[in-house]
């Protein structure tokens, strides 16, 4: 499979040290983010494992520019994103956010949704921009949705749509936070093979959040499970089953293993979130 | 297999799901459905009884059972005979040229205040909703103006406008202002921030996504603004003609009344019942067409 092997890409390396956030609503001080550091390569699937409301959001947020760290730094490709001269990110197209619950606008059809970033950056006109947007959608099963509005697609097709509006502004990391979430479990297998066969031709780095620990497993490179807030990393798991991967995968011994060994140091953090009433995320 | 030839099978795989292409005309379809439906629903049987309900309340308490109160109502027979005359007793019906010369005047009247109010109102409910500094400024004020009842302000319009037309107009224009402005605002503030976040991550100046995502979102709060507003502005207007004035329908209700013509009296008020019911079905069907994917997606049953 060529597209399996391409080379591994020089863009998207993340790398996160000591990060600090607390949030100080009404005084009472919350540390969501503690000492918080991690390093994700070029062309990694990184996925964030924690218990519900453990700040994995916050660390995502904060590499996405939605809001400031308190201390530390986050750099993308060795270029300072935030830290201490720089309390704040920018937004940009160089960092995408897929959102738990799909951010496609409502009042534009899939193709416009999909052409919209390099349009507004001023990078395509709008002709070339549709072009490529309605390649990018072939390319990723979608052709005949091109002129339907998202309301009017099922919700998996729309999570890819999603993916495609992102992926075609050449992004350096895709954020995704718990994409799937709201999927149902048949929906949500197909959009992980479609997650992947994207990923074998863009080879963007993914910083993945979820709670669903096949997902986890099926699609990382690295599981980093993190601990229950302040959120750190607690145990990163090196996941040594060669990509490309399918569906197979799940039934194979040692797709179990790992996954009985991630779960054990899941749920320890799980049980300490929950004693503690955390809200979910 | 390679991913090529399996992105194709998925993509067929996938698309068969979903329901195939629609014939020629989706608008069409969708209008023979819609209309379809109506007719099997008990909607349309219910409305009609709902009429003959009232319209036999009227012919039997006024003119078979002479209930106490309803001696000086003018009967259900009378005002249709009255309406549909070519000879009207009391000069007017649809046969004669000042009925239309009423509600025409009514209806440019309504126009111009409408067409101002939305003009200043989905402006200024626009930075409303995304200034929050305008916000500080003006919504105090805005919010002390936006409950002083239309009636209120009948003598100062009076005082400070000249001549018969523009205080109508000013208080016709006054109410739809308000109730634009505010819808207008709170559709801004309704937009789910993810949607600005999300245009924003994918480079979006500010304007950009004042433009594609603060308008657009805010869009069905602003015509359920719109149709407030042209309810308001009838309201308005009838008021305001009933004191100033040459024509109207409001103009038409209140002499009706003093001269004692109470035929004509009911005539303009269903006369106002209709065109206030056209008006505001013209502005949501503007609205439909403005936000067609807004109806597409409730075309669809509700499918998620």
């Amino acid at each position: 499979m060529s597209q399996g092997s391409a080379v591994a890409p020089l863009r998207g390396a993340l790398r996160i040290d000591d990060a600090v956030k607390i949030y100080d609503p009404d005084g009472a001080r919350l540390l969501a983010v503690d000492h918080c550091s991690l390093e994700v390569a070029p062309g990694e699937i990184c996925i964030i494992v924690g218990p519900s409301g453990c700040g994995k959001t916050s660390l995502l947020n904060a590499i996405a520019g939605f809001h400031g760290l308190d201390a530390g730094s986050i750099r993308l490709d060795g270029e300072l994103l935030c830290g201490p001269e720089r309390n704040k990110a920018p937004v940009g197209p160089d960092r995408i956010v897929v959102f738990q619950n799909g951010a496609l606008f409502p009042w534009k059809t899939n193709l416009d949704n999909v052409a919209f970033g390099p349009l507004v950056q001023g990078r395509l006109d709008r002709s070339r921009a549709r072009d490529k947007a309605r390649r990018l959608m072939a390319a990723a099963g979608l052709s005949g949705h091109e002129d339907e509005y998202p309301g009017e697609i099922s919700s998996g097709l729309r999570r890819r749509v999603e993916i495609v509006r992102a992926l075609m502004n050449d992004p350096a990391v895709l954020l995704l936070d718990e994409p799937f979430r709201a999927l149902d479990a048949l929906t949500k297998s197909v959009m992980h093979e479609a997650l992947l066969e994207t990923y074998y031709y863009s080879r963007t780095t993914i910083f993945f959040i979820t709670h669903d620990l096949e997902e986890a497993i099926f699609l990382g490179h690295r599981v980093v499970v993190m601990t229950a807030r302040p959120c750190r990393p607690k145990r990163i798991f090196d996941i040594d089953i060669p990509h490309p991967r399918d569906y197979g995968l799940l039934t194979s011994k040692r797709f179990r293993e790992i996954a009985a060994e991630i779960a054990t140091e899941v749920d320890e953090e799980a049980l300490k979130s929950f004693k503690r009433g955390e809200r979910e995320g | 297999m390679s991913v090529a030839s399996d992105l194709e099978t998925r993509g067929r795989a996938v698309g068969a799901e979903i329901p195939p292409e629609q014939p020629s005309s989706p608008r069409l379809t969708l209008a023979l459905f819609r209309v379809e439906a109506w007719l099997k629903s008990p909607a349309p049987y219910l409305m009609v009884f709902g009429y003959a309900s009232l319209l036999s309340f009227w012919y039997l308490s006024v003119e078979v059972l002479k209930l106490p109160r309803f001696a000086q109502m003018p009967a259900l027979t009378d005002v249709v005979h009255e309406w549909f005359s070519r000879d009207p007793i009391y000069g007017v019906s649809i046969f004669t040229a000042v009925y239309y010369q009423h509600v025409l005047v009514s209806l440019q009247r309504i126009g111009i205040a409408f067409v101002l109010a939305t003009g200043l109102g989905v402006p200024f409910g626009l930075m409303l909703g995304w200034s929050k500094t305008f916000r500080d400024y003006v919504f105090p004020l805005f919010e002390l103006l936006r409950p002083i009842p239309v009636l209120a302000w009948v003598p100062l319009a009076i005082v400070m406008l000249p001549g018969d037309e523009l205080p109508v107009i000013y208080l016709t224009f006054l109410a739809s202002f308000f109730a634009t402005g505010l819808n207008t605002m709170l559709g801004v503030r309704s937009i789910d921030p993810n949607y600005i976040l999300a245009a924003e991550c994918l480079g979006a100046s500010r304007w950009r996504v004042f433009r594609d995502v603060v308008v657009p979102g805010a869009l069905p709060f602003i015509f359920t603004g719109l149709q407030i507003s042209v309810g308001v502005a009838w309201f308005s207007l009838v008021a305001a003609e009933m004191i100033s004035g040459q024509f109207g329908l409001g103009y038409l209700i209140y002499t009706s009344y003093t001269t004692v013509q109470y035929p004509t009296l009911v005539i303009a008020m269903f006369t106002l019942g209709i065109v206030g019911y056209l008006t505001s079905a013209a502005v949501r069907h503007i609205g439909d067409w403005l936000m067609t994917w807004r109806t597409r997606q409730f075309a669809m049953g509700g499918r998620q």
